[in-house]
């Protein structure tokens, strides 16, 4: 409890932007057609925000996605995470970010499977240099924080879709990202454990933490402080849900 | 932390090596082969060498052989006419070997023939070798009992004899042999010492099929006297005289049939050899002679051993190049199977590199695991071809060191690729990936 308190009020202090994205184009080439999938995106997050981005199919979503998560670059336009402009990084740079900025969660969980619950928890802090006992310490933590405490041995395919995902939550925390990055959280999941994951996500919300989710689920949306409507390519409406 | 990431890398390799034990088992069989068949080969083919060498060694490093040999062309043209025919070495020659060549530590020259032994009843063909006191020094033989001839023997004519060791087991079986007398033609000789085996003059590569002296070819597997040279003068006559088997009606005299040179120093032994052909050349009209360089064998028989391992090792280095072509085709499965989990890696925050050392330790582990499998075998195998084929093989350290070497760099060379590969992957494309 306590550290969740001095959490939170980190927070409010720091109440600073975290992401800006200006003039933010992508292009795709199918051959010779050049496809403009991102368009002239402006988009400002600050920490500890919640921000669901929505759109139908082809609104540039999933593209929109992976810029932020640093796994594409940008055609043009200026992209800064944490005050560092990412668009000029090389590919080890953009690999340390996502490392060390950046906790993914995915649609389809995308734990590795001859891993167990803890060693796919530590994945992210391996490749940042951390000990076996750091790690393994920090990964236990965290797997009780998702309530897997009791299921640390077991492999991905001994554990349900949502305890799937609380993994998957737990290694995104691993080595506290400025952004938590979810591509369709529930999109793979029954409501029950939806709505499990839709908990934590809350929870890690009033931790603090700053949320970006890209969704279909207007749950998700009705949860989150502001939500983003592309379409085209383009931000087509931003919508604050009052609390 | 560097040892951590080993270790972790190592881990994370064993287990998903682990997961598929069928493909990786198989996977490692080619190398196994591989560096077995390289171990094996090798092994053989020094073996193979060792053995050639010993025996060439055996006649002496610093020694040069000159041999009676009959004229090729005495056959054709002389045969049908003459009955007798001289040819060989002289007494002459030796006392010219010793006057004119400054290099030569001792000579020693050696009447050799075929006889027939007997001892109380039992008969055996034996080869007598009318030698000098000093005969020892130029060759391996050694007195396993009694004394070797000696300056006296020479001096009287002495009627003794020392008998080696096949000889004893041949004509003597238990009874004592030293103070026995054996029976040569009419003569009796008194046995004062045992010797080791004589050392054929013969090597297996160069005279073995000629019948040149008689005594080269039938004396090579038979067990040999020793007598005094001034005996056997003055027994068996100034010359020896046999019938020729290849007309059978020509009558041969020789007077030696072979001068053992020994010089001080084996770089002199070249030289040397030269000398002795000219002075040969000019006292000789036919080439009834023969110079065995046991130097010049011992090198020649090396350099064809380096071809012989050569030709080996490659045909086993091929064997282990297919096995690492079969490692990159496995990995460039496995890394395509897990196209996936890469992504999933690099969007956690795996750089290229990392990607590439999972990979590639991945490979290493595999046929450095491959590697040691295929020396344990591969140091079986030449065993049982020694045990099994009674053939000499010698495991060098080296041939080991050279395998274990091999598979490492196949490890390497052949896992750089996939892995190269699986690290250069869009993450974003094999996240998608199903």
């Amino acid at each position: 409890m306590i550290m969740q308190k001095s959490q939170k009020i980190a927070g409010f202090k720091e109440n600073m932007t975290i992401l800006k994205m200006e003039k933010l184009c992508k292009n795709y080439y199918l051959g010779s057609v050049e496809l403009r999938v991102l368009r002239e995106i402006n988009l400002t997050i600050t920490s500890g925000e919640y921000v669901a981005i929505m759109g139908p199919s082809g609104s540039g979503k999933s593209t929109l996605l992976n810029m932020i998560g640093c796994l594409d670059r940008p055609t043009s336009g200026d992209y800064q995470l944490g005050g560092q402009s990412v668009s000029e990084l090389n590919d080890d740079q953009l690999s340390m970010i996502r490392g060390t900025r950046i906790g993914f969660i995915f649609q389809s969980f995308n734990l590795i499977s001859q891993l167990n619950v803890i060693e796919n928890i530590q994945v992210p802090m391996y490749y940042q240099g951390f000990t076996e006992h750091e790690s393994a310490e920090k990964a236990l933590e965290l797997a009780e924080m998702v309530g897997l405490g009791h299921r640390v041995e077991h492999r991905p395919s001994e554990l349900s879709g949502g305890q799937q995902q609380r993994v998957a939550i737990a290694r995104a925390l691993a080595n506290d990202p400025l952004i938590i990055l979810a591509d369709e959280p529930t999109g793979n999941l029954d409501s029950t454990s939806g709505s499990e994951i839709l908990d934590i996500l809350n929870r890690l919300h009033e931790q603090g933490k700053t949320l970006i989710a890209v969704t279909h689920d207007e749950g998700i949306a009705a949860g989150a402080e502001r939500v983003i409507r592309l379409f085209d390519g383009c931000i087509d409406k931003e919508e604050y849900n009052k609390r | 932390m560097f040892l951590f990431r080993l270790k972790r890398i190592l881990k994370l390799g064993i287990k998903s090596l682990w997961m598929h034990r069928l493909r990786s088992t198989l996977t490692a069989l080619g190398i196994i082969f591989g560096v077995s068949s390289v171990i094996a080969m090798l092994a053989i083919g020094e073996g193979a060498s060792r053995d050639a060498q010993a025996k060439i060694a055996q006649l002496g490093s610093q020694n040069i052989i000159i041999k009676t040999a009959k004229p090729t062309e005495d056959q054709s043209a002389l045969g049908q006419q003459q009955t007798l025919t001289e040819y060989g070495l002289t007494y002459a020659d030796a006392d010219r070997f010793r006057d004119a060549i400054p290099d030569v530590q001792v000579i020693v020259p050696n009447r050799r023939f075929p006889h027939q032994a007997q001892y109380r009843t039992r008969r055996v063909k034996v080869e007598v070798i009318g030698t000098v006191p000093w005969y020892p020094e130029i060759s391996n033989v050694q007195v396993k009992l009694g004394r070797f001839l000696g300056d006296i023997d020479m001096q009287y004519k002495e009627g003794i004899c020392v008998v080696d060791e096949k000889l004893v087991n041949d004509l003597f079986a238990f009874d004592d042999p030293i103070g026995q007398s054996l029976k040569i033609a009419s003569d009796y000789y008194r046995v004062v010492g045992v010797s080791t085996e004589k050392t054929s003059t013969t090597t297996s590569s160069n005279t073995e099929e000629k019948d040149a002296t008689g005594a080269t070819k039938a004396g090579a597997n038979l067990g040999g006297i020793y007598i005094p040279l001034t005996t056997v003068k003055n027994r068996f006559g100034e010359t020896t005289m046999q019938m020729s088997n290849s007309s059978g009606r020509t009558l041969e005299r020789i007077e030696l049939q072979e001068i053992i040179v020994k010089v001080f120093d084996i770089d002199q032994v070249l030289d040397t050899r030269k000398s002795v052909e000219t002075l040969l050349k000019r006292y000789h009209k036919k080439t009834d002679y023969e110079i065995v360089v046991p130097l010049e064998l011992m090198r020649q028989a090396k350099d064809f051993q380096r071809i012989f391992t050569i030709v080996l090792g490659s045909i086993a280095a091929i064997s282990l190049l297919v096995g690492g072509i079969g490692i990159m085709n496995i990995m460039l499965a496995t890394v395509s199977e897990r196209t996936r989990e890469i992504g999933i890696r690099r969007a956690l925050g795996a750089k290229k590199r990392d990607i590439i050392f999972q990979f590639l330790s991945e490979t290493l582990i595999l046929t450095l695991f491959g590697g040691i499998l295929g020396i344990v075998l591969g140091s079986l195998i030449p065993y049982l071809v020694t045990y099994y084929g009674s053939m000499p093989t010698v495991i060098t350290g080296s041939s080991l060191t050279l395998a274990f070497g091999i598979s490492a760099a196949v490890g390497i060379i052949f896992g750089l690729y996939p892995a190269y590969r699986a690290a250069n992957m869009d993450p974003i494309e094999s996240l998608r990936h199903e």
